[in-house]
């Protein structure tokens, strides 16, 4: 199994829209390019969807998970789910910060099935230790649970 | 070309790019508890609150990033960070 | 052992295993993640280094110079503004004859300001004596690294080296890389013999005064020492081809070249998303090859021609623009060819982070076969009014 994640980032300054992409692939992975058609989306702010078709390039069959409190109201293409998640309280109740990479990752592995969450539970305990481990699995637990049990 | 030659840019044109959309908590001002003393404006970084005839402070939510320094250092408690519903 | 981790974490990595016993480096995006990693393995004692902190990229490399004249391994990074700023010490360095590795991870030179990648910065730098190494992927870019000191540090050549990866695009990615222990790195690459050194015992200066009746023979030497490197880096590569398996050996690498019609001339992490082109490009019938220049200084002419010799047309893409004339690649690749009748178009394409995708190579190829050539590619249409 290959991998490959990266980011493309716009203006340096805390906050500022930024954009990160991940392939996996049975094969090693040369292709250096950015996603244009990607099966999934993750739009960790939700206010973003005003300003950035966030679902361009999208096809039927694919899944979009939007952070989101109240839900949103731009059109979605044909045949694209979208799960609608409040990472951010989530990161708060669990993390006590408005950080929600790790929530959003779980509910990520619950709508996709593509990561199982033992291995997502293995790769935050490879980022974080203690405590800061054990919130950050809670948050993406949680999340987790909160898309099962929502599909 | 969006830019002149020399990639030049007449000043202001930071006003178009409102920067307060990524905001988690929002700044909540309680005019009663307020002093007028004017602390919340120096202290915050983005400029962005201003002041009406009262003397009552006035932000500018276009531009507030959230960052809560101006209810860190209200010395009246009358700021208060509330999460904004996305 | 197979890890996935940050193209820059790797070279950090890779850095550390080397051995350098002097680091001095200025954060500069991209390369940041790198120095702040190694300073992070000095802070923890993890390698036996001295990482001296600077107030800017000119002191950096100042350091570094000063520490390689006294005798150690040496390394620093930067990228674009930084470099630049480094202009009058790479020299020195060169006509010092000191081995000094430096990591470049690529990015455009303002104004305008540009965080993102081209290859303008170490392409701005090609006569300074430096020799130049250019990763495709972040497993080449982490192992070019051990190749850098054995072919600076050979008592035949002694000249610096950069290794350059691609900003953002290899520095900021995630992928697999077989990373090396301390134990294979060791057998790999011993520890650094000085040629001579600054020692109170024995004194010498460096870098002296030259007559209008010397200074030619001085840069004579340097130019012929690079030249040496086109021998000793394959012998290298070959080396950790048998300890490793992975094989640097080649100046240039040709991919799906048998037979080719059409050769492709990239160097850096755009030779990943080429392969993938020219493999779907096959698919549907056309004869695409590419041909990767892994080491830009020495630049391998001998071996460009070999490889091209068969082509009818040679498009290069290049990630930089000597302003007034050519890319760079482009100009070396035609010279390479001189008194062939094969054309060797120049496509400017990707600066300043201007992303780059199969359909461009595709795209690439068919102007290159209309014969349409030395030109940027996908410029916008106001510009051209």
């Amino acid at each position: 199994m290959h991998a490959q994640a990266f980011p493309a980032f716009g203006v340096e300054r805390r906050g500022a829209p930024v954009q990160a992409f991940v392939r996996f692939d049975n094969k090693k992975i040369r292709l250096r390019s950015q996603i244009y058609e990607p099966d999934y989306i993750i739009v960790q702010d939700s206010t973003l969807i005003k300003d950035v078709n966030v679902f361009y390039g999208m096809k039927e069959g694919g899944i979009a998970i939007v952070n989101t409190e109240k839900g949103i109201e731009s059109p979605v293409p044909k045949g694209v789910k979208v799960i609608m998640i409040d990472a951010t309280s989530i990161a708060l109740q669990k993390i006590g910060l408005p950080i929600t990479n790790t929530a959003l990752m779980g509910a990520f592995a619950a709508a996709s099935g593509e990561i199982g969450f033992t291995a997502l539970e293995d790769a935050v305990k490879r980022r974080f230790r203690g405590d800061l481990a054990t919130k950050n699995i809670a948050a993406a637990k949680a999340a987790y649970d909160f898309v099962k049990g929502a599909a | 070309m969006a830019l002149g030659t020399g990639c030049t840019a007449r000043p202001g044109n930071s006003r178009n790019n409102k920067t307060g959309s990524w905001r988690v908590f929002r700044p909540a001002f309680i005019n009663e508890r307020c002093t007028s003393c004017g602390m919340c404006r120096i202290v915050c970084p983005e400029g962005c609150i201003g002041e009406n005839e009262e003397g009552l402070p006035v932000p500018d939510y276009d531009y507030c990033k959230g960052c809560g320094l101006c209810a860190e250092e209200c010395p009246s408690e009358a700021i208060e960070m509330k999460k904004e519903e996305k | 052992m197979l890890e996935i981790t940050e193209g820059s974490l790797a070279v950090a990595d890779a850095v550390g295993k080397c051995r350098p016993q002097v680091i001095a480096a200025y954060p500069i995006t991209p390369q940041t993640h790198i120095v702040e990693a190694l300073a992070d393995m000095v802070a923890n004692c993890t390698i036996d280094a001295e990482y001296i902190t600077v107030e800017s990229e000119f002191s950096a490399l100042s350091a570094c110079l000063g520490a390689s004249a006294a005798g150690s391994r040496v390394y620093s990074a930067t990228t674009s503004q930084g470099l630049a700023l480094m202009f009058e010490v790479c020299f020195n360095c060169a006509g010092m004859r000191l081995p000094v590795v430096m990591t470049i991870a690529n990015r455009a030179l303002g104004a305008p300001l540009s965080i993102w990648n081209d290859q303008q910065d170490s392409i701005s730098l090609r006569d300074s004596g430096w020799l130049q190494f250019y990763a495709e992927d972040n497993q080449e870019a982490t192992d070019l690294h051990y190749l850098a000191y054995r072919v600076s540090e050979d008592h035949n050549i002694l000249l610096p080296s950069f290794v350059c990866f691609d900003g953002f695009i290899l520095s900021h990615t995630y992928e697999p890389v077989d990373i090396l222990t301390q134990e294979e790195a060791d057998r790999y690459l011993p520890r650094f013999t000085p040629f001579q050194r600054l020692d109170a015992e024995d004194p010498i200066s460096f870098g002296l005064f030259a007559a209008p009746d010397y200074y030619m023979e001085f840069r004579y030497e340097i130019d012929q020492a690079a030249k040496k490197a086109l021998s000793v880096f394959p012998k290298a590569g070959r080396e950790f081809a048998e300890l490793f398996g992975r094989d640097y050996s080649g100046l240039v690498e040709s991919y799906r070249m048998e037979d080719a019609d059409c050769a492709l001339v990239a160097m850096g992490s755009l030779c990943g998303t080429v392969k993938d082109a020219i493999d779907e490009l096959r698919d549907a019938g056309n004869k695409v090859g590419l041909l990767k220049i892994r080491t830009f200084r020495p630049f391998p002419a001998d071996e460009v021609k070999k490889a091209l010799s068969g082509v009818s047309r040679v498009a290069v893409l290049d990630k930089n623009i000597s302003l007034g004339s050519k890319g760079a690649v482009a100009l070396e690749v035609r010279d390479a060819l001189y008194g062939s009748q094969i054309p060797v178009h120049d496509y400017i394409i990707g600066l300043g982070g201007r992303d780059v995708r199969k359909k461009d190579i595709a795209r690439v190829v068919s102007l290159a076969g209309e014969g349409k050539g030395d030109l940027y590619y996908g410029l916008r249409e106001e510009v051209l009014k």
